[in-house]
């Protein structure tokens, strides 16, 4: 599969103030997302994630390294306007807040912002509108008016609206930090169906471990530089490395793990709470039989 | 004695309206001094407005709210102290910091409540201490803050005004798992020592599930449940039809009783499933203590070794 996005040795650094000197966000990082991944982006507050997504949909270019978006080098030199417009039109982004990425009083009407602004004829918008809201499940809800709507609908609402402009990728940065636990479960269900069903490219930054074991692949950062790459088995399976780094890890790893130290041997990488608990019985009848075992003796 | 106590109360926004519908129907609740207190709901629930109601942002329209026994609207016009009484911190308090330096920040409500002097002093070390900020931040500008340096500072300032009791409106939301137990274990660290009693409002089950000792459950604007945490987080039925979750361990626990491995319905961390699971073998309890904030501090060495890897 082509990368859609391919980063090589990206460095980028905030002015900081005069005591300590520009400050460096990123070190030399450099992956590839394939078409059509999922990959999530773990890394505590402060390790350089947001400034990567601001990097790949382009409101920040890095200092140094090379970067290419959907086939075309943004950071080559003679990379055109149009080029990196283009670009942008590939890769969207919805935020952690749902207050700050709403724009219109009208729910259709926010969602057909960003293909209006695309210069699309009114025919084709009507199109995409209703189709990106029967996507997120928010068709009844047109004619509504914003404000009033939970968190998750705004969220959903956003995500419409990047639907409609027919990103590749889709980069979600926290989208679901603000969330209740239903309102978080209906964000997630629809970027995963984004993701399977319609092929879209998705980078979910996330603080949420269960959220994150969803993805193909994870990336992991740490001061600035990628500290941990692979499947979300091969990232939790190293839980010490996760919390060295200020994070966690699912609780059916941190379960398995004690286990372990405590000699019950339970695989570290099963998320969801059935297949965890079918290894934690079949460690326990073991054990109970090694003991019983032990007891005829 | 009850830290607080709300006898029968109702209230609707702009009651007035056509079609207005009660945020708090006949609520009645009592908490005990000097334990932490969890709040869930779903959005919309009536948590919010539970939290203004305690310390007297927002009035009822009938039934009584009671801090320490005393009706906090017997004279309205000393509403003013009963702020001071229970301090509230918001969602995202760090967006309210606006001093020059972080000691000046956390002394603004103790300063508005006519404290001065060698008081004031000492009020600012100790709540910086109880949120984790070291002495070597009090001079800096709280801009100059990392986020979960900023949220604990914000936390600082309203536990300078020595409150009976602290609200907290989902303070660990968008901080990383180190920032959370950061933020979480200081509260309770706080709560332990001063006696304080503290309320907790948050989405994250596994957070209420380690820090609290009982949990109100609200939905449709009344209250579900108030029970101890264990008793809650066993109800995970009820709880998912109110629109709520259990910690993941939980739904494991479930599913090992399932498989005839019964550890009990209420285990709701991570550590008290470990100890069952091995009591159950009769093998000998382990001790897991700060596992994860030992991995932390060894932090270099293991980054290290993992980026090499990489």
């Amino acid at each position: 599969m082509n990368p859609i996005i391919k980063a090589e040795n990206l460095t980028f650094s905030y002015p900081g103030d005069e005591e300590t000197g520009p400050v460096r966000a990123l070190d030399g990082v450099s992956f590839e997302i394939p078409e059509g991944s999922f990959t999530a982006i773990l890394g505590h507050n402060g390790s350089g994630k947001s400034t990567l997504a601001k990097l790949l949909c382009m409101v920040n270019f890095p200092d140094s390294g090379r970067l290419w978006v959907a086939g075309r080098e943004i950071t080559a030199e003679d990379a055109a306007e149009e080029d990196i417009l283009a670009a942008r039109r590939d890769v969207g982004m919805v935020f952690q807040n749902p207050d700050n990425q709403i724009v219109a009083t009208i729910v259709e009407e926010d969602v057909a912002f960003g293909c209006e602004n695309l210069g699309l004829p009114p025919a084709e918008i009507r199109r995409r509108v209703d189709e990106a809201l029967a996507d997120v499940g928010m068709t009844e809800f047109a004619r509504r008016q914003t404000y009033n709507l939970s968190g998750g609908q705004k969220q959903r609402v956003a995500i419409a609206g990047t639907i409609a402009m027919d990103r590749r990728c889709v980069i979600f940065d926290e989208s679901t930090a603000m969330l209740d636990p239903v309102g978080r479960r209906e964000v997630m269900e629809i970027i995963e169906r984004l993701n399977r069903k319609e092929g879209v490219t998705v980078l979910l930054i996330t603080h949420h471990m269960n959220e994150a074991a969803l993805a193909d692949r994870i990336l992991v950062m740490n001061g600035g530089k990628i500290y941990l790459e692979g499947t979300p088995e091969e990232v939790f399976g190293r839980p010490e490395a996760m919390w060295a780094a200020g994070l966690d890890v699912p609780q059916t790893t941190e379960l398995a793990y004690k286990l372990q130290k405590a000699c019950l041997d339970v695989p570290l990488t099963l998320f969801d709470p059935a297949s965890c608990a079918k290894a934690v019985a079949d460690a326990v009848t073991r054990a109970k039989a090694g003991a019983g075992k032990e007891a005829r003796r | 004695m009850n830290a607080v106590e709300l006898d029968h109360v109702s209230f609707t926004y702009s009651r007035n309206m056509p079609g207005a519908v009660p945020a708090l129907d006949d609520v009645s609740l009592s908490v005990k001094s000097g334990g932490i207190t969890g709040l869930i709901g779903h959005t919309g629930s009536g948590k919010s407005t539970l939290v203004q109601l305690l310390n007297g942002l927002l009035k009822p329209d009938s039934g009584t709210v009671l801090l320490d026994g005393h009706d906090i609207w017997a004279e309205p016009k000393k509403i003013r102290e009963i702020r001071f009484k229970a301090g509230l911190v918001m969602q995202y308090p760090e967006y309210q910091l606006f001093a020059e330096t972080v000691a000046e920040d956390i002394a603004f409500g103790p300063k508005n409540m006519g404290i001065g002097g060698e008081e004031l002093d000492a009020r600012v070390k100790e709540a910086a201490r109880f949120a984790g900020i070291g002495e070597e931040l009090l001079g800096k500008s709280p801009f100059d803050l990392s986020g979960g340096q900023k949220r604990r500072a914000a936390l600082a300032g309203v536990i300078a005004m020595n409150p009976k009791i602290l609200i907290l409106d989902e303070p660990a939301a968008g901080l990383d798992p180190a920032g959370r137990r950061d933020i979480l274990g200081g509260v309770k660290r706080f709560s332990r020592e001063s006696g304080t009693t503290v309320i907790i409002v948050s989405h994250s089950m596994e957070d209420m599930a380690m820090y609290c000792d009982d949990v109100i459950v609200m939905a449709r604007a009344k209250i579900l449940m108030h029970r101890p945490t264990a008793e809650v987080f066993s109800e995970a039925e009820q709880l998912a039809s109110v629109g709520l979750d259990v910690p993941l361990v939980t739904r494991v626990a479930a599913a090992l009783g399932e498989l005839g491995v019964d550890i009990g319905r209420d285990v709701y961390t991570v550590d008290y499933a470990v100890g069952k699971i091995l009591e159950h073998i009769g093998a000998a309890p382990v001790n897991f203590e700060n596992v994860k904030d030992a991995a932390g501090k060894n932090g270099t060495g293991a980054a290290g070794k993992a980026g090499a890897e990489h």
